[in-house]
């Protein structure tokens, strides 16, 4: 793999870029790995990338039905942070925030972490006490927050609208350390570093069936062929439930469409990224300087990945109540992706009914700030059998109702 | 120059004259003209920066998907970035700025990036600014974001109104050119209603300025003939300056219509959106001319061929005086032609075409016109103007054969029909190889819930481009979707016109062919935010592959005009690169809205105070006049507490819980959900809902009842009272009674849907008045109208009667440890009984209290409050709430959830008091500490705080939390690290803090 630096890019500049490799290979399936990762998104190249860094095992492929990043890791709305209540949630996160302050410089490329600073507002009572519960947490988690005052919200973000008048804003729990990073390039960075460890990514090749033997995996049946493996790690945001129809167990899981949008772009006028949790609407803005808004989930399950118009009014409205600035800008493209829903809202990283079949899924709608931490823990269970990170997520909690539940804060949407 | 021609320009008006600036200076135009048009007008041909190398950039298209003119509009509260010049409507005193420059639009200091552009590629920031690792958020990412972005960001509220119409009709139609118009009279005809949109203030579309004749009449005459047909039509709303934005679901449309955007002094709302359902949905939405990727073809004066002729003709403008015509088809004559009749001097049209073309190309040579076969453009030289154009043999490398001094230049690259409405609800597309373009493949259109399809293409929008087709095609769509939509009778004569007949067209995806990379680095896809041939074949080399990888990778397409222009020609240079064809590359999904719609639009009308109205009580404004502190609960304001004269809030809390405890209290209880549950059933169906018995409750008693979700949390708490030998009245808390209604009918719709059980949420309905304190009776009774003696109306029971004069019924309840009595009355009586409970209770001291005296008072007395001591997490077994838990009966929502082993792990927090050893009051929301760290490093907990209080009537702080083995535990002390770094310890002790007999509630 050739280094990227300001250096390659001089030197390339004058030789009209023909020097610049393939970011990552593109080969054809060979009959056989150690690993098959199934879902190229970014909890699936993480979890290779790890796989390989930390564990040694490179003889891995990671199938992907479309085009890598194409599902969720590319069309979220990019915020990263920790600031979570319950510990496993805390740990996870704060695992995969602590990676983000150095992916790029590992990964060698640049992903544009940007720890520019997260405020969920309380704009009630009840989020008010929510929040100050959550500070007292995360001090004890080692997860940097504060509560701060309005007047501290408004220094760090001037277009916000204090007095309401539906909902004032009564102060906000803010975590520096968060932020956003460039979604596609966590994705490409990952794919580009586990290409350069001589893993095989395989696009456009979709996993029709998985093959067990008396319990235990042995390869799975694809568009471009059969592959053996001696361990399967499924992590498909919203197909979750198809592919383990296939492995032969049910998850306790909806998909639904979760909403989001972009404006037009403008010179920067917000630094940092703010929830509003009470009225659903958060936004923040990206470095190409379109306002990057996240909606609410539709109420019904679906597959289509557009989802409907609603939401987006809804969220809409309460963000001019919040920005009254937002009014006059212009959206310019909604989209929608597939959410997986587990009962708690909390992922599921855990070993399943078939030996060696491990199942990455459930982030709902907080997925991308995951990756990382996702990739770390879900790679060390799929390598030892154990993971601190991943205990508390396994599936049988739904049988044990060892739930971890986050919305308890204040119904926060992830 | 630009300038302003002859008397030709159909669409403007010369008697009058508006006055306009741009950039500070003046200039003037007339109504009709855009804000583009008028700019021409003046001379003005750079208006703007491109997005990375701020490269000079003029106006290049006509329409909607113009790149490049897009201007700050208006100032103060009505200063809007983004504009774009070419869809806005001149007035007068239109003020503009351009944008994305610094300090001015001819000498912008960010255009310096140009200078370093091949240090610049598609994607360069992934490959650097890596180290240091700080300078990315401190240094560079702030220098990246200040040179990105485009308008400037308004910073004040947005005056301006904005409303919905909520339409149903039969067809809607999108588009009101030809095609559009053919399709709309089709469908009216069966007499279904019929809507039809047009973006643009005038009807037609571009078939006036393309010319030929329909039925024998010149287009103009049977345009207006047939939009006065229309209009007549009681089934028939025809809207212009309205755009169709999107296409949904189960025939949901959206259309933007800008009512005052055009005259902004005008009254009423200045955007509309339409939420439109339809059964079908025809998209007559034209076609857009692609353009010629040649270097230089973004120096300002090249412009779209059909553009240029659309300012000629529409608005009498030409963009220069001598000019070349590049095109790779007929259409691009059709642009010479007209330049030329006008008197305008074209220099030379370069056909991409050996052969060249057909009729059309006769004519231009019959006009003296000079055409030059199997020639391109290899470069256009020029910074903020076109001076000249070298000509190239198009399947070369560029070498010049010859340049010619020009000042503009039209680009003729073919035409793609706008697919996107059809495209946004999940419409194919199929390539087409002799028109070089993605059309709509009528096999696979999109479909609604019966697996039929709602969404029919008509004229252009289909692929066809000449005038008779397109109006077949217009005709023959709606007839269609007449049909489709349940219409009959026959259909109207099919419009007819009579076709020039045309050669094929040649695709050129780079000008010349085989170009090298000096000249392909300088020939742009995406004008806004500069992609050029390079980038996109950078990007191919790099892997990325799929269509979306390379969108992503050199933003193609991510423009504010969302790559109508860019899209097809991008992906045809990646299929080059990859050398696959076309249609395997295939193309990035086409997402709402069409162009940017304003958000102020899609909020509409509910804003300010209409946003969330606030719920109010029948004694709402007393408490504002009281001077009540409110807080939000729910969709409601209740008063925290009344703070007198000179008193702050929490002094007025500890004030109310004192006065209550001692004299008498008043609390507004209206809040609390009422829910009515009757029918044969409906014994049976609370026995489910609730995990104590109601069944067995006697009529006239009440009883204390707990709610638990399916996962067995707790979710809500209230009181039962029987009213009826069939019905029963549920209290729920204030947040929840919505939520509780709801979780009621959905048990009832879908799992006991056969039960005879009818719930109704009441809440509103009635007026509820707390009177609470020692001195609760004797206030009351001075009231008159019923017995209220501890033996008529025991603890826990109910009565009708009369109070004052007033019908009510009392429940004798307590939330407080007080002798309480509920007392509720229709809401239109409630302030009466209010302000008489005010006027008799001065002689006992009475006082109203707010919310936060209720929760200090209930904590006083252990009493557990939904929010505080659950959180979604609790079960009623972690609260010692077993008591209110039957052990008869064999279910109830939540029962088989608890008995799972985390639920009955006795190593569950429990609820217990807590006191600090001094006094103060604990933090809310702090967690105890216990040993060590976990495996994740995290300190380890074994109990937190779930209210907090002083209270005033021990004098001290006071807490309930949840414990490990908390009960077990009693005076032992905790240590809750604060966040303020203090440690703060505190005593488990019982919950239940005052008066634990109950002395004073059963008096």
């Amino acid at each position: 793999m050739k280094r990227y630096s300001a250096f390659a890019i001089a030197r390339e500049g004058f030789r009209a870029h023909k020097g610049w490799d393939r970011a990552w290979t593109a080969p054809e399936p060979r009959k056989n790995y150690d690993v098959i990762i199934v879902g190229a998104g970014g909890h699936g190249l993480a979890t290779a990338y790890y796989l390989g860094r930390n564990f040694g095992i490179t003889n891995v492929a990671i199938l992907e039905k479309g085009w890598l990043g194409g599902g969720n890791t590319g069309r979220n709305t990019t915020i990263i942070r920790s600031n979570y209540l319950q510990d496993p949630s805390a740990a996870i996160y704060e695992k995969a925030r602590s990676l983000y302050e150095t992916l790029s410089q590992d990964l060698n490329y640049n992903v544009m972490f940007s720890p520019r600073g997260l405020i969920m507002l309380a704009q009630t009572h009840h989020e008010v006490r929510g929040y100050q519960r959550t500070a007292h947490a995360n001090k004890l988690q080692g997860v940097d927050t504060e509560w701060i005052s309005p007047t501290r919200v408004k220094e760090l973000c001037p277009i916000i609208e204090l007095k309401g008048p539906r909902y004032p804003v009564l102060g906000g729990l803010y975590q520096e350390r968060g932020g956003t990073a460039r979604h596609d390039a966590v994705a490409w960075g990952y794919a580009r570093a586990c290409s350069a460890m001589g893993m095989d990514i395989i696009q456009n090749c979709e996993v029709t069936g998985i093959r067990t033997e008396a319990g235990r995996v042995r390869g799975v049946s694809t568009t471009k062929g059969e592959i053996d493996c001696q361990k399967l790690g499924i992590v498909v945001a919203g197909h979750s439930g198809v592919l383990a129809q296939m492995a032969g167990f049910r998850l306790p899981i909806e998909s639904v469409a979760l909403q989001a949008l972009v404006s037009e772009p403008i010179k920067p006028c917000m630094d940092v990224v703010v929830m509003a949790n009470t009225v659903h609407g958060y936004m923040s803005q990206s470095d190409k300087g379109e306002m990057v808004i996240g909606g609410g989930a539709d109420g019904f399950n679906n597959y289509t990945q557009r989802g409907s118009f609603h939401h987006i009014e809804e969220t809409v409205r309460s963000l001019i109540e919040t920005f009254p600035m937002v009014s006059r800008l212009k959206m310019l493209r909604q989209w929608g992706g597939i959410v997986d829903m587990t009962g708690d809202r909390s992922p599921i990283l855990s070993k399943t009914p078939v030996d060696n079949i491990f199942i990455n899924c459930g982030w709902g709608t907080g997925g991308f700030k995951a990756i990382p931490g996702s990739g770390w823990g879900f790679a060390e269970l799929m390598a030892t059998g154990e993971s601190a990170l991943c205990e508390a997520f396994s599936l049988d909690r739904f049988r044990a109702g060892r739930f971890i539940d986050e919305s308890v804060a204040a119904g926060v949407a992830h | 120059m630009s300038y302003r021609h002859n008397d030709s320009g159909r669409l403007i008006d010369r008697s009058q004259t508006l006055t306009f600036t741009f950039d500070g200076k003046t200039f003037t135009g007339h109504p009709g003209d855009t804000l583009a048009s008028a700019l021409l007008a003046g001379d003005r041909m750079l208006v703007g920066r491109s997005f990375k190398y701020h490269r000079p950039r003029g106006i290049v298209a006509s329409g909607v998907e113009e790149p490049n003119a897009l201007v700050n509009m208006g100032h103060g509260n009505r200063m809007e970035p983004n504009q774009r010049a070419t869809t806005t409507e001149l007035f007068d005193g239109l003020t503009a700025v351009s944008q994305n420059r610094w300090p001015t639009l001819d000498s912008d200091i960010g255009a310096m990036n140009a200078a370093i552009a091949r240090f610049l590629p598609a994607g360069f920031y992934y490959k650097t600014f890596l180290w240091p690792r700080a300078f990315w958020k401190n240094v560079y990412e702030p220098f990246i974001r200040q040179s990105a972005g485009l308008g400037r960001a308004p910073t004040e509220a947005d005056p301006d109104s904005y409303e919905h119409f909520h339409v149903h009709t039969d067809v809607l139609v999108v588009g009101g050119g030809v095609a559009g118009l053919a399709a709309a009279k089709a469908a009216a005809a069966t007499g279904l209603k019929v809507l039809v949109l047009e973006q643009t203030h005038y009807w037609g579309g571009r078939t006036p300025v393309d010319g030929g004749k329909i039925d024998g009449m010149p287009a103009q005459e049977w345009i207006d003939a047939t939009v006065a047909e229309l209009e007549a039509m009681r089934n028939v709303t025809l809207r212009t300056r309205t755009m169709g934005a999107g296409v949904y679901d189960h025939g949901y449309a959206l259309g933007y219509e800008r009512l005052t955007d055009h005259a902004p002094d005008a009254e009423g709302p200045r955007h509309r959106l339409w939420r439109i359902r339809a059964r079908q949905i025809v998209t007559a939405t034209g076609a857009i001319e692609r353009p010629l990727a040649f270097a230089g073809n973004d120096v300002p004066g090249v412009m779209l061929a059909s553009a240029m002729r659309d300012y000629l003709v529409n608005w009498g403008v030409v963009p220069g005086q001598r000019i070349v015509v590049a095109t790779n088809n007929d259409d691009g004559y059709r642009t010479a032609i007209v330049l030329k009749k006008a008197g305008l001097d074209v220099l030379r049209i370069l056909d991409a075409r050996e052969a060249g073309g057909g009729a059309l190309m006769q004519e231009a040579r019959d006009l003296g016109l000079r055409i030059d076969c199997g020639r391109g453009i290899g470069k256009v030289s020029g910074g903020k103007r076109v001076k000249k154009v070298q000509i190239c043999v198009t399947t070369g490398t560029g070498g010049a054969m010859e340049a010619l001094d020009c000042d503009a230049v039209a680009m003729a690259g073919g035409w793609s029909p706008v697919v996107h409405l059809w495209s946004h609800c999940g419409g194919k597309l199929v390539w087409d190889d002799a028109q070089a373009h993605f059309r709509p493949d009528p096999a696979k259109a999109p479909t609604g819930a019966d697996g039929l399809p709602f969404v029919t293409t008509a004229g252009s929008a289909s692929g066809p481009m000449a005038l008779g087709s397109v109006l077949q095609d217009g005709a023959a769509a709606g007839t269609r979707a007449a049909k489709a939509a349940g219409g009959k009778g026959r259909a109207p004569k099919v419009p007819v016109a009579e076709d020039v007949e045309e050669a094929a067209m040649l695709p050129v995806w780079q000008m010349p062919a085989r170009a090298e990379y000096r000249l392909k680095s300088k020939s742009w896809l995406d004008f806004q935010n500069d992609v050029k041939v390079s980038d996109v074949e950078l990007a191919a080399r790099e892997g990325f592959e799929s269509v979306e990888h390379t969108k992503r990778y050199t933003t193609l397409g991510m423009a504010t005009d969302q790559g109508k222009l860019s899209n097809i020609n991008g992906l045809a240079v990646l299929a080059g690169a990859l050398q696959k064809p076309i249609p395997q590359v295939g193309t990035t999904t086409f997402r709402p809205p069409y162009t940017p719609i304003s958000i102020g639009a899609i909020g509409g009308s509910a804003r300010g105070d209409i946003f969330q109205p606030v719920r109010m009580t029948p004694m709402h404004a007393w408490h504002d006049v009281h001077g009540a502190d409110w807080e939000p609960v729910g969709q409601w304001r209740r008063p925290y507490a009344y703070p007198q004269q000179g008193e702050k809030v929490e002094e007025a809390v500890q004030r109310e819980v004192t006065n209550t405890r001692d004299n008498v209290g008043l609390l507004d209880a209206s809040t609390l959900g009422k829910i009515l549950v009757r029918g044969p059933d409906a014994g049976r169906f609370l026995d489910m809902l609730y995990t104590n018995m109601m069944s067995t409750l006697k009529v006239g008693r009440c009883r204390y009842g707990l709610m638990c979700s399916e996962n067995g949390f707790l979710i809500d708490d209230g009181v039962v009272a029987r009213v009826g030998e069939d019905a029963w009245l549920c209290h729920t808390t204030t947040g929840g009674a919505d939520r509780i209604h709801a979780h009621m009918e959905e048990w009832l719709q879908t799992e006991w849907w056969d039960w005879k059980v009818h719930v109704a949420n009441l809440t509103e309905q009635y007026a509820q008045i707390a009177v609470v304190g020692p001195k609760a009776r004797q206030l009351l009774e001075s009231l008159g109208g019923m017995d209220l003696s501890a033996e008529t109306l025991p603890f826990m029971a109910w009565a009708d009667g009369e109070l004052g004069g007033i019908g009510v019924r009392v429940y004798r309840i307590s939330f407080s440890g007080e002798l309480s009595f509920e007392i509720a009355v229709r809401a239109g009586q409630g302030l009466a009984l209010w302000e008489k409970l005010v006027e008799a209770g001065k002689a006992f001291g009475v006082m109203p209290y707010g919310t936060e005296a209720l929760h200090i008072m209930r904590a006083e007395k252990g009493f557990i409050m939904i929010g505080d001591e659950t959180d979604g997490t609790v079960i009623p077994q972690d609260l010692g709430l077993d008591w209110a838990i039957s052990k008869k009966k064999t279910d109830y929502l939540g029962k088989r959830a608890q008995e799972r082993s985390h639920m009955t792990d006795p190593t569950r927090w429990k609820l217990v008091g807590l006191e600090t050893e001094d006094g103060s009051v604990l933090p809310d929301g702090a967690y105890a500490v216990g040993r060590g760290k976990n495996a994740n490093g995290q300190l380890v907990t074994q109990g937190r705080v779930t209210s907090s209080y002083h209270s005033p009537t021990l004098g001290r702080g006071i807490a309930m939390g949840l414990v490990l083995h908390g009960p077990d535990r009693m005076g032992e002390v905790l240590e809750f690290p604060g966040t303020d770094d203090k440690v703060y310890r505190a005593k488990i002790v019982n919950p239940v803090f005052f008066d634990p007999e109950g002395a004073k509630q059963n008096v």
